[in-house]
C-alpha cells in the first residue's frame, strides 16, 4: 500500500507567507500553474464568447467593437500569459531541477522574481481592458495600432513586462542546466524534456528583446510620434511586422519545444521503451530553435514585403519541416513493439502526434507563396496556429498536467473521468477547428464580426464544437481539483518511469532528494531496467 | 587565493584605455563624415558596420571580454550573430522592394520605397497606375 512522506514541500511550511516568500522552485512552479490556469479560463471564456457571436451573421450577443476587442483579449491573454508560460515557467519550474538531480534552480531568488513580473505584467494587462480595452488582435500592426483610440500601451505594456519574466526564467534554466546535472548526468544522458526546456531558454533569452524593442517602439510612436512606423515621417509600417514577427515567431517556438520535449518523455515511458533516435531529438530541437529566427517573413507574404524577401522567407520555411518531421517519426518508431499503455499522459501524447501532425503540414501549404495568397487571413491560418498551439502546445501540456500531477500533490486523480475529459476534448476540438480548415478554403476572412449566410452552418457547427471542448475541460478542472484533497495515494513512481523525479518521493521533500542522486542509468534505458510501479 | 584574485581582476595599463577611447571618437568622427556621402543602401550597412567595431571595443577592452573565459565570447557572438540575421533579411525586403512587379510588368519603386518621396505625398499613397508612368519616365 502507497503512503505518502510526513513531510514534503507542501507541508513543510505553512501559511500564505510561506508561498508568496518562497524560494522553492516546485512551490514557485505551482505558484506558476495558478496563475497560468486562471489565464488559460479568462482566456478560454472570451473564446467561448467569441464563438458565440458567431453562432450566426450579424448581432447575437455584443456589438462589433467589444467582438474585436474580445477575439484580441482572447490571443493576447492566451500568448502572452497562458502559452508563452505555461510548461516552462510551470511545469519547467517544478519538473527541470528534479530530472536533472538538483535541489533548486541556479538563481531561486530570480525565479520568485520572474512570478513576480508575471503577475505585475498579468495586472497591467488587464488594467487596459478597464483602460478602454484593445482591438487590434493580438499582433499589434501599425498603422492601427498607433491610431486607434483603444488603450493600446497599457496592453503593450503589459506584453513588454512580460517579456522580461520570460527572460529571467530562460537565463536561469540555461545556467541550471549547464551548471547543476547531478554527478554521471553528461548532456547526452538528459532527459529529452530538459533538452527541450534548453532550447526554449536559448530563444526567450535571444528573441525576447525584440519583442521588448518593438513594444517600446511603438509606444514611442504613439506617445511621441517618433515616426519610425509612420510613413509621413519617413518611417515603414512593414518595418513594425519584421520587428514583430523577428520575436514572435520564435515565440511560436517557445510555445511548441517545451511540448515535444514532454511528448518524448510520455512516449518512452508508456511504451516502456528506449526513445529511438536519442540525439536526433535532441539537435532536432537546437536546429529548430535556430531555423526559427529565419522565417519571420512568412507571416508577410501580402504585406507588401518585397518579392525577393517573400521567396527566400519561404523556401527557409519550408526547412521546419525536416526537424519537426525528425520527431515525430522517431516518437512513432519508439513506439513501434512497445508495451504501450493508455493512461491519461500518453492519451494526449497521442492526440498531440495527430493534431500536431494536421498542424504542422498545413503549415507548407501557408508556407508556399501562391497558396498563401488566398490562405492568408482566412479561417484556414486560424485553423492552422490551433492546430499546432492548442492541438500540440496545449494537448502536450495536459499530458505533463496528467503525468506530473500525482508527484506534485502525491495523489493520483480520477482516470475514468480523465478518459471522458479527453474524449470530449479531442472531439470538441476536431469539431470547432478543422470545421475551420474549410471555413478558410471557402474563403472566410478571419476576425470578422459578420459574414454571409452561406457560411452559417460551418460556423454554426465551430461554435457547438467549442461547447464541448468547454465541458471537457470542466471536467477536467473538477476532477483535478478533487484529487488534490481526496485522491488516491499515488506512490512514488505511478507510472514506472526511470527518470529523476520519480526517485524521490511524492510529493518530493524540500530539497527534492533525501541525499544527492548519482546517475547510474540513463533516463530511457527500459531495455535494461524494468522500473517498478506504484500506482495501477 | 592570490593567484585566483588576479585572474579574477584583469588590470589593463592605462595606455590601453586611452588608445581605445582614442579610437572610439575617431570611429565616430567617422560615422559623422560617413553621414554627409550618400552610399544609398550602404548606408545603412556602413552605420552599422562602425557602430559594431565601437561596442566590439567597449566590450574586448573597457568590458575586459578579451580576456574573459572564451564562452563568454561566443555568448557576446551569438547577439551580433542575431541581430545581423536581424538587420540583413529586413533588408532583403527594404532594398529591394520595387524591384520586381511582373504583374505589371514595370517598376513601383518610386512609390513602394518611401525614402524617395519625402515628404510624403498623400496622393501616392494607392497604387495609383498614372502616378507609375510619370515617376517611372526619366
Amino acid at each position: 500500500m502507497n503512503t505518502m512522506p510526513e513531510k514534503h514541500y507542501l507541508n513543510e511550511k505553512r501559511g500564505w507567507k510561506s508561498w508568496l516568500f518562497t524560494l522553492d522552485h516546485k512551490r514557485i512552479g505551482i505558484l506558476y500553474l495558478y496563475g497560468i490556469m486562471a489565464a488559460f479560463l479568462v482566456g478560454g471564456v472570451f473564446a467561448m464568447l467569441v464563438r458565440l457571436e458567431l453562432l450566426h451573421p450579424g448581432r447575437d450577443l455584443m456589438d462589433a467593437k467589444t467582438y474585436n476587442q474580445f477575439f484580441t483579449l482572447h490571443g493576447a491573454v492566451m500568448i502572452f500569459l497562458f502559452i508563452i508560460p505555461s510548461i516552462p515557467a510551470a511545469l519547467g519550474n517544478f519538473v527541470l531541477p528534479q530530472m536533472l538531480g538538483a535541489k533548486d534552480v541556479a538563481f531561486p531568488k530570480l525565479n520568485l522574481a520572474s512570478w513576480y513580473i508575471y503577475v505585475v505584467g498579468a495586472l497591467v494587462a488587464i488594467y487596459s481592458i478597464y483602460a478602454g480595452g484593445v482591438d487590434t488582435g493580438w499582433t499589434f500592426y501599425t498603422p492601427y495600432s498607433t491610431t486607434t483610440s483603444t488603450s493600446v500601451v497599457a496592453m503593450t505594456l503589459g506584453a513588454f513586462i512580460l517579456g522580461f519574466s520570460s527572460i529571467f526564467t530562460g537565463l536561469n534554466f540555461i545556467v541550471t542546466i549547464h551548471k547543476m546535472r547531478a554527478p554521471g548526468m553528461t548532456w547526452f544522458k538528459m532527459p529529452l524534456f530538459i533538452w527541450g526546456l534548453y532550447a526554449t531558454a536559448i530563444i526567450q533569452v535571444m528573441a525576447t528583446p525584440v519583442l521588448g524593442i518593438t513594444l517600446l517602439l511603438l509606444i514611442m510612436e504613439r506617445v511621441l510620434a517618433v515616426g519610425i512606423f509612420d510613413p509621413a515621417m519617413g518611417g515603414d509600417p512593414v518595418l513594425f511586422q519584421h520587428f514583430f514577427w523577428f520575436y514572435s515567431h520564435p515565440a511560436v517556438y517557445i510555445m511548441i519545444l517545451p511540448g515535444m520535449g514532454i511528448i518524448s518523455e510520455l512516449i518512452a515511458t508508456f511504451s516502456q521503451k528506449k526513445i529511438f533516435g536519442y540525439k536526433a531529438i535532441a539537435f532536432s530541437s537546437l536546429a529548430i530553435a535556430f531555423i526559427s529566427f529565419l522565417v519571420w517573413g512568412h507571416h508577410m507574404f501580402v504585406s507588401g514585403q518585397s518579392q525577393l524577401a517573400s521567396m527566400i522567407f519561404s523556401f527557409l520555411t519550408f526547412l521546419v519541416g525536416i526537424p519537426s518531421g525528425i520527431k515525430v517519426f522517431n516518437w512513432v518508431a519508439t513506439m513501434y513493439k512497445g508495451i504501450i499503455r493508455f493512461d491519461t499522459p500518453m492519451l494526449y501524447a497521442l492526440a498531440f502526434l495527430f493534431l500536431f501532425t494536421i498542424g504542422g503540414l498545413t503549415g507548407i501549404f501557408l508556407g508556399t507563396l501562391a497558396t498563401d495568397v488566398h490562405l492568408h487571413d482566412t479561417y484556414f491560418v486560424v485553423a492552422h496556429f490551433h492546430y499546432v498551439m492548442m492541438g500540440g502546445t496545449v494537448m502536450a501540456f495536459l499530458g505533463g498536467i496528467h503525468f506530473w500531477w500525482p508527484k506534485m500533490w502525491g495523489r493520483m486523480f480520477n482516470k475514468k473521468w480523465a478518459l471522458l475529459s479527453w474524449l470530449l476534448i479531442f472531439i470538441g476540438f476536431n469539431m470547432t477547428f478543422f470545421t475551420q480548415f474549410i471555413l478558410g478554403t471557402k474563403g472566410m476572412p478571419r476576425r470578422y464580426y459578420n459574414y454571409l449566410d452561406q457560411y452559417q452552418p460551418l460556423h454554426a457547427f465551430s461554435s457547438y464544437g467549442s461547447w464541448v471542448l468547454g465541458l471537457g475541460f470542466l471536467i477536467m478542472a473538477v476532477y483535478l481539483f478533487y484529487s488534490i484533497k481526496r485522491g488516491p495515494v499515488a506512490g512514488n513512481n505511478p507510472w514506472g518511469s526511470l527518470t529523476f523525479e520519480w526517485k524521490s518521493s511524492s510529493p518530493p521533500p524540500v530539497a527534492n532528494f533525501e541525499t544527492e542522486p548519482i546517475l547510474k542509468h540513463g533516463p530511457y534505458d527500459y531495455d535494461k531496467i524494468i522500473p517498478e510501479r506504484t500506482y495501477s | 587565493m592570490n593567484s585566483e584574485a588576479k585572474s579574477h581582476y584583469h588590470i589593463l595599463p592605462l595606455r590601453t584605455y586611452i588608445t581605445v577611447a582614442g579610437a572610439l571618437m575617431v570611429l565616430t568622427v567617422v560615422t559623422v563624415a560617413v553621414s554627409f556621402v550618400n552610399l544609398g543602401g550602404w548606408n545603412a550597412v556602413t552605420a552599422v558596420f562602425i557602430a559594431a567595431v565601437k561596442a566590439s571595443l567597449v566590450a574586448l577592452f573597457f568590458m575586459h571580454l578579451k580576456y574573459d573565459k572564451k564562452i563568454n565570447a561566443v555568448v557576446f557572438l551569438m547577439a551580433i550573430l542575431f541581430l545581423a540575421i536581424f538587420l540583413s533579411f529586413t533588408f532583403f525586403d527594404i532594398l529591394s522592394r520595387g524591384d520586381i512587379y511582373s504583374e505589371v510588368e514595370k517598376s513601383i519603386k518610386g512609390k513602394a520605397v518611401i525614402y524617395d518621396t519625402m515628404p510624403f505625398d498623400s496622393k501616392s499613397a494607392g497604387h495609383d497606375d498614372s502616378l507609375t508612368v510619370e515617376n517611372n519616365e526619366p
